[in-house]
């Protein structure tokens, strides 16, 4: 589905990426681990052609995402609240991502409902703008709007952060099912090595920008990654 | 203490990240500082021997005292809008052992040194020179001069007053509007003479320096009240709990009509009226219509035609140029968002397209009883408008593709010059400039209707060349994308 090579992102002459090679099965659950300033963001800024790559590129389902748009129909995201509208209110802003992805309003309506555990009462119907709610709860409106009008890419960065311990278990479930039941490719980032094990089939640790392991989740994986982590 | 905080402002100011992109700016705020001095100094020689030459037998002293009521009134209005208290970032300090006393004291001590309160000076000191030289009594005089110093600081804390006071309102002019508003009027009508009141004060204080004291007291008790406000404001919870209203979504069904535009549409209106900056620039709308009222009522410019185009652009086109100037920076804060949708760029733009023309039809319509002041004005607004719909919004959308700054949408509109750029004072050249010019040139080389002609023709060229001038502005759009995305992102 998704096949990067040779790619590189350079900011004034420092490396801050360079991918020679990796490729992404279709209904993948896909775990992207780092520290600070591993390339986590840059490589999710680059698969949505935020940013310009130095060189190479990355194709998502045959489509260079630098060249054409048209990966965009099929592809969606919440990186960060720069996903979000502060001034519309959830619904508000659930219904503007819909008509952008040719969803009516009953559509979105049916999607969003599936969600109503997840929002624990604290999104929908709250007559609030995006703005006034709390960091945790932009992170659930953001995260939901990014699975409205079926998607075959979700990215998700940091999912986990900020959100109460309730809401990460049962983002934890969503995700799952995203990949396991409706074979939708799940992109995540995560500091959360406990979570990112529970929920991705593969995981991928960067380091300065490289690929330093590559591993099919198991029994062991967990363990490997503290043991790397803790060095 | 005083010294880091002297330190961190220091640091604040030299290393924020538009240090030095806005030279421009400070450069024009600087000529426009200059040339208040240099007024005020002016008024300041001048004053004395005009007064004295105008009414040879009154005091000129008296003279000036009776209208500095109309002095503290414009002075508040124009504080109102040009300064603002110099906050500093509070909230680190908040857990550090700063006494938060100590804390309100240094803002407040510093709005002390503010250029407004030096500009009086300028004026004053030669003022009260000249009155020494010609022997008044130098006690007398000194105590004169600490008043209006004194007085000075009244409308700087009595300005941090209002503000705070209209910060939590909706139209943030409204509060000085009303309250300078109703003080004018009161004395204009006779009801309470402030005139007099002020003028005698300042008579009394010259004839008995101890009545000095009174304003001196007014100054402790306004900064005192100031420091109470600010005191209660030092917490983190009294930001948050101000806004909790609840919300009215309207759904806006009738966009429906304008097809695929839609969906964008509808967020721009949204945008407009939930957001305090584009809030008031929808205020700006009626002093742009009323623009005319400035000129037409004179008989010095009713056969001065050229100025009925001027009037004709500014006027239809207030809020082309208020909402346009800024596009996309208005979606500045989601702009990566937009960027990674499933959406249509020309869409995106024809949308804010649409709502610039839409308002060109209504501003023009609005403005139609000018015809009271003459045929010629509405045809050269008509002409105007056709102008502004065909040429101006192209123009502008296309100045758009060049902005690179970000816009807090929280903030108020009035002389706030965040997302300014060179590109906004650029794009005033072909936008009122180039059609006057036009104008003027055929309205000397054939006459007024050739000229309104040409105008109108031109506009009526755009309009036909729309689609071919949207996809060159879209190509230049999607051309600065990743420019836009990383300067979007940068706090400025």
């Amino acid at each position: 589905m998704i096949l990067t090579s040779n790619l590189s992102k350079k900011y004034a002459g420092n490396q801050v990426l360079n991918i020679e090679t990796l490729e992404i099965p279709k209904g993948q659950s896909f775990g992207l681990v780092g520290n600070n300033g591993a390339g986590k963001t840059t490589y999710f800024s680059l698969l949505l052609d935020l940013i310009k790559p130095t060189t190479g590129h990355i194709t998502n389902n045959n489509i260079q995402v630098n060249e054409s748009e048209d990966w965009k129909p099929f592809t969606s995201a919440f990186i960060d609240e720069s996903f979000l509208i502060g001034y519309l209110t959830p619904e508000e802003y659930f219904y503007f991502i819909g008509e952008l992805r040719n969803q009516n309003k009953a559509d979105v309506d049916a999607l969003v409902g599936q969600f109503e555990d997840f929002f624990h009462g604290e999104i929908l119907g709250q007559k609030k703008y995006l703005r006034d709610l709390s960091k945790g709860n932009q992170k659930k409106a953001g995260i939901v709007a990014a699975l409205i009008g079926n998607p075959e890419v979700v990215i998700l960065d940091e999912p986990f952060a900020n959100l109460d311990p309730t809401t990460q278990i049962r983002l934890k479930a969503i995700v799952k099912d995203l990949a396991e039941t409706k074979g939708i490719t799940v992109l995540i980032s995560s500091h959360d090595l406990l979570h990112v094990t529970d929920v991705c089939e593969r995981i991928v640790v960067l380091e300065k920008g490289e690929i330093v392991k590559d591993l099919q989740t198991s029994e062991a994986t967990l363990k490997e990654l503290e043991a790397h982590f803790a060095n | 203490m005083v010294s880091q905080f002297i330190k961190l402002e220091w640091k604040a100011f030299f290393r924020s990240a538009s240090f030095g992109k806005s030279i421009g700016i400070k450069i024009f705020m600087g000529l426009f500082a200059l040339y208040f001095i240099v007024m005020f100094l002016g008024a300041g020689l001048v004053l004395y021997p005009g007064l004295k030459k105008q009414f040879p037998d009154q005091e000129p002293l008296y003279i000036l005292n009776s209208v500095l009521f109309y002095w503290i009134l414009i002075d508040l209005v124009f504080r109102f809008f040009f300064q603002k208290l110099p906050v500093m970032a509070v909230k680190p300090l908040l857990i550090l052992p700063v006494k938060r006393s100590k804390v309100v004291n240094y803002v407040l001590g510093k709005s002390a040194l503010s250029f407004f309160n030096f500009l009086p000076l300028f004026a004053i000191v030669p003022f009260g020179v000249m009155l020494l030289v010609k022997n008044y009594p130098v006690a007398s005089v000194l105590s004169w001069m600490l008043a209006v110093v004194l007085t000075t600081l009244i409308i700087n804390f009595l300005n941090f007053i209002i503000e705070s006071f209209s910060a939590e309102t909706e139209f943030s002019f409204l509060p000085i509007i009303a309250f300078t508003g109703s003080l004018y009027a009161l004395n204009h009508f006779n009801l309470v003479s402030f005139n007099t009141i002020v003028g005698s004060g300042f008579n009394a204080i010259y004839e008995n320096p101890v009545y000095v004291l009174i304003p001196l007291f007014i100054l402790v008790g306004l900064y005192l009240f100031n420091k109470k406000l600010l005191t209660q404001k030092l917490f983190l919870d009294s930001g948050l709990k101000t806004k909790v209203k609840e919300v009215k979504a309207s759904n806006l069904e009738w966009t429906k009509n304008f097809g695929d535009i839609a969906p964008f549409l509808k967020l721009d209106l949204k945008l407009i009226w939930r957001n305090k900056r584009t809030k008031s620039s929808v205020l700006m709308l009626a002093m742009g219509l009323f623009y005319g009222l400035f000129f037409y009522p004179n008989p010095q410019f009713k056969n001065l035609e050229i100025i009925f185009i001027f009037v004709g652009i500014f006027s239809t086109g207030i809020f082309l140029i208020n909402f346009g100037q800024f596009i996309p920076a208005w979606d500045s804060a989601y702009y990566k968002l937009l960027m990674s949708q499933n959406l249509k760029y020309e869409q995106y733009l024809k949308s804010k397209f649409t709502l610039m023309a839409i308002s060109v039809g209504i501003l023009f319509v609005l403005g139609i009883p000018y015809v009271f002041f003459g045929w010629k004005i509405l045809v050269a607004h008509f002409a105007a408008a056709i102008y502004n719909v065909g040429v101006n919004t192209h123009v502008i959308l296309l100045g758009g593709s060049f902005n690179r700054k970000k816009i807090d949408l929280s903030q108020k509109a009035a002389f706030n010059y965040q997302g300014t750029g060179a590109v906004q004072w650029l794009i005033g050249i072909p936008l009122l400039l180039l059609p006057m010019g036009l104008f003027a040139l055929f309205y000397y080389l054939v006459n007024f209707e050739m000229a309104c002609a040409i105008i109108a023709g031109l506009g009526i060229v755009g309009a036909v060349l729309h689609k071919p001038f949207m996809k060159a502005i879209t190509a230049k759009y999607l051309d600065s994308k990743y420019k836009m995305i990383d300067a979007f992102d940068q706090d400025n």
